[in-house]
């Protein structure tokens, strides 16, 4: 089968692949109808997070049909013929994580535990293409693939809403929500959003739907905040405003009450010098992550206020603002997306309509084009927000 | 690992021993009084830097004397081969950028240096204790009773499902069983155990009987978690690694860390209690020899092959 596979830093590669088998009896191999390049497939790309090899297939948001289910697997939960979306981090559903719906942090799902321990401390649950760190799972953007404790996973679509509506499912509409959702959004409350990609324009849009009074969209790229204008969100273009001064302006001089940082550690910075400081450390690996927009929240949020991280950090920062943190009572929360816990409710917000993830499309692709993809994406060229691609 | 004192006394009386701690009394003692003089019966020209070599490699001398003859330890008898290697180099360099007087007395202890050498590499080898006893310990918790957790431990012949370095338990007997091990002893090796203790839903602990190739020994104990949060599991292992201090330093240089062995170890117990069976990747297909693994195969699907391989 044609499956899109990482080739070294900076290069993805269409190549024939053997097609995935039954490995565990709670297995499904599912036939993927639609797939999707994310955000953080780039920090794979750009070579950011370590463990990746030669030959990995990428992908972690993808959907499709049931073809096998492995002998585990009970007839009531999932059968040849279904139509599933795929979360992203793979869950058992029965350790104490999962049963706290932690999912992103099961205890189970990752054979390689051992070493992402030694990066984080204690391990995290597997994750399609991403790394052996997070398991060494083939990842979604391929013809097939082994979707793994399949009854425990994947999400069945009963309705007949499109590919495109339920695509996103897998990973960057829950994420995006669960960032708006981590802000506890209260009456008449201003939430700013760092980062207008796929991931920030779900977490406007979510805090929209939980009730945010005012929803403030930041980036540099002037498509991506006229997307987020076209919603009715108000935005600031950080390389010719002043983020801070424009903030208090918008926030009656309070601040904004939630922050959402929907970059993460590959942030860019209006401030050239402090960019190329991060850049500098990052280059000589004595800092991994460049947290222009983690910093920037915390330093603009009110005293009390919440900022909510959804972008990805790999590793370690530096030049991280405690005092601020600590000073004015911050709430700090985070976490890889628990998607399992959000996809049925969700599922419910796109039938009645309250959230169009289709809006974040601008290119569909043929899956052996995923290369043309990746860099349309990684360079925004074309106005390019999200890329979905079909086999 | 624990100090042995009966090594120490046995070294103490051991002739090798005492014979190279006195010959490295005896060489330390001019090297220190006249270095220079020392210089000169070696055949190297009496420049400063060669007397203060000298002085130093005498009081390097002294030190291993003293150590020998005062504390014996395998330690030392390393020390003495690391001193070896200095002095040959020291000497190759000096070989090298002779000016021919005295070249023939310079090859001489050269020869003698590399005869000296051989000696302690063999005393070193030989004094080392060819074990080391280890104690490894590791816990997880399990959302299951402490006697779910207990039926499916006390499943002897399901261990090597989950233990790395178990290919096969076999039941022999209602308080006996027969063991088949690989790697992390350095060696496979197979021996007769028994249940030493066995409560039911608190404790198990098994031992190897007389005559094992490897003595070993473990437990497990069950303890209920705190507010409904399952079952704690405390496992301990005992055995004598071979090959002491060096086989472990290589087992730690070819990636079989023992401590991480029996954390993986448990981390697959606690998956096949809690999912059914051990999770496999594309990277890592052989599930428990996940670690053995790295550089893994690639996070694709395995071909016909590869298959039969990771599965066997």
């Amino acid at each position: 089968m044609k499956a899109n596979c990482w080739t070294g830093r900076n290069s993805v590669e269409v190549q024939d692949v053997p097609e995935p088998s039954i490995l565990n009896s709670r297995d499904a191999i599912v036939k993927i109808t639609s797939t999707a390049i994310c955000g953080s497939d780039l920090h794979l790309l750009d070579g950011y997070v370590p463990t990746m090899e030669k030959g990995d297939i990428m992908g972690h948001e993808f959907m499709g049909e049931v073809v096998e289910v492995g002998p585990g697997v009970s007839d009531d939960k999932l059968r040849v013929g279904d139509r599933v979306v795929v979360p992203f981090p793979i869950a058992c559903g029965a350790c104490a994580s999962c049963r706290a719906e932690l999912y992103s942090c099961c205890e189970n799902t990752n054979p390689n535990a051992g070493i992402s321990e030694k990066f984080f401390g204690h391990p995290t649950a597997g994750v399609y293409g991403y790394s052996h760190l997070t398991g060494g799972f083939a990842g979604g953007q391929a013809e097939y693939a082994r979707v793994v404790l399949a009854d425990a996973n994947a999400l069945k679509i009963e309705s007949d809403l499109t590919d495109e509506q339920v695509l996103f499912l897998s990973d960057i509409l829950p994420t995006g929500y669960m960032g708006a959702e981590m802000c506890d959004i209260q009456e008449g409350d201003a939430v700013a959003v760092w980062g207008a990609g796929p991931v920030g324009q779900f977490a406007m849009d979510s805090a929209r739907v939980l009730g945010a009074e005012k929803v403030i969209a930041i980036d540099k790229e002037s498509y991506r905040l006229d997307m987020a204008a076209a919603q009715g969100y108000t935005t600031i273009n950080f390389e010719d405003t002043d983020v801070r001064s424009a903030l208090l302006e918008l926030t009656g001089g309070r601040g904004p009450d939630k922050c959402i940082d929907a970059v993460g550690l590959e942030a860019t910075h209006g401030a050239s010098h402090i960019h190329l400081y991060d850049r500098a450390k990052q280059a000589v690996r004595s800092e991994t992550d460049r947290p222009h927009a983690l910093r920037q929240a915390i330093l603009s949020c009110r005293s009390g206020g919440v900022v909510s991280v959804i972008g990805v950090y790999g590793g370690l920062i530096d030049k991280f603002p405690a005092g601020a943190w600590m000073n004015r009572s911050l709430t700090l929360r985070t976490g890889q997306c628990h998607v399992q816990k959000y996809m049925k409710p969700l599922l419910g917000l796109i039938e009645q309509d309250k959230i169009d993830p289709t809006r974040v499309i601008t290119h569909r692709l043929p899956l052996s084009e995923a290369p043309t993809g990746y860099d349309l994406f990684k360079n925004k060229k074309d106005r390019c927000e999200k890329v979905v691609l079909t086999p | 690992m624990k100090t042995d004192t009966r090594s120490t006394s046995r070294l103490r009386h051991d002739p090798l021993v005492r014979g190279l701690g006195w010959a490295s009394a005896l060489l330390a003692v001019p090297q220190v009084v006249t270095p220079a003089g020392f210089a000169r019966a070696l055949g190297v020209d009496d420049a400063s830097r060669h007397r203060s070599a000298t002085t130093a490699v005498g009081v390097r001398e002294l030190a291993a004397a003293t150590g020998l003859l005062g504390r014996p330890h395998p330690a030392w008898l390393w020390g003495r081969v690391g001193g070896d290697l200095m002095d040959l180099t020291m000497l190759t360099r000096a070989l090298r950028n002779h000016n021919g007087r005295g070249l023939g007395r310079t090859v001489a202890a050269t020869a003698a240096v590399t005869a000296i050498t051989a000696t302690d590499v063999y005393a070193a080898v030989t004094r080392t204790r060819r074990s080391t006893p280890m104690e490894l310990t590791a816990a997880t918790t399990v959302s299951q009773s402490p006697d779910e957790v207990y039926a499916l431990w006390s499943d002897l012949e399901r261990l090597p499902d989950f233990m790395a370095h178990l290919d096969e338990v076999r039941v022999t007997g209602p308080r006996t069983s027969h063991w088949r091990a690989s790697a992390p002893f350095g060696k496979g090796g197979e021996w007769d155990a028994e249940t030493a203790q066995d409560v039911p839903g608190r404790l198990i602990a098994w031992r190897s009987v007389d005559g094992a190739d490897i003595e070993n020994s473990g437990e497990a104990r069950f303890v209920p978690a705190p507010g409904g949060r399952g079952t704690e599991i405390r496992v301990t292992l005992r055995y004598d690694l071979p090959g002491g201090v060096l086989g472990k330093a290589a087992a730690h240089y070819f990636g079989e860390e023992p401590h991480q062995q029996l954390d993986d170890d448990l981390r697959r117990f606690k998956q096949i209690a809690e999912t059914g069976e051990v999770v496999r990747s594309e990277g890592a297909p052989g599930g428990k020899r996940a670690r053995g693994e790295f550089p893994q195969h690639p996070a694709r699907p395995l071909t016909v092959d590869e298959l039969k391989e990771a599965l066997a």
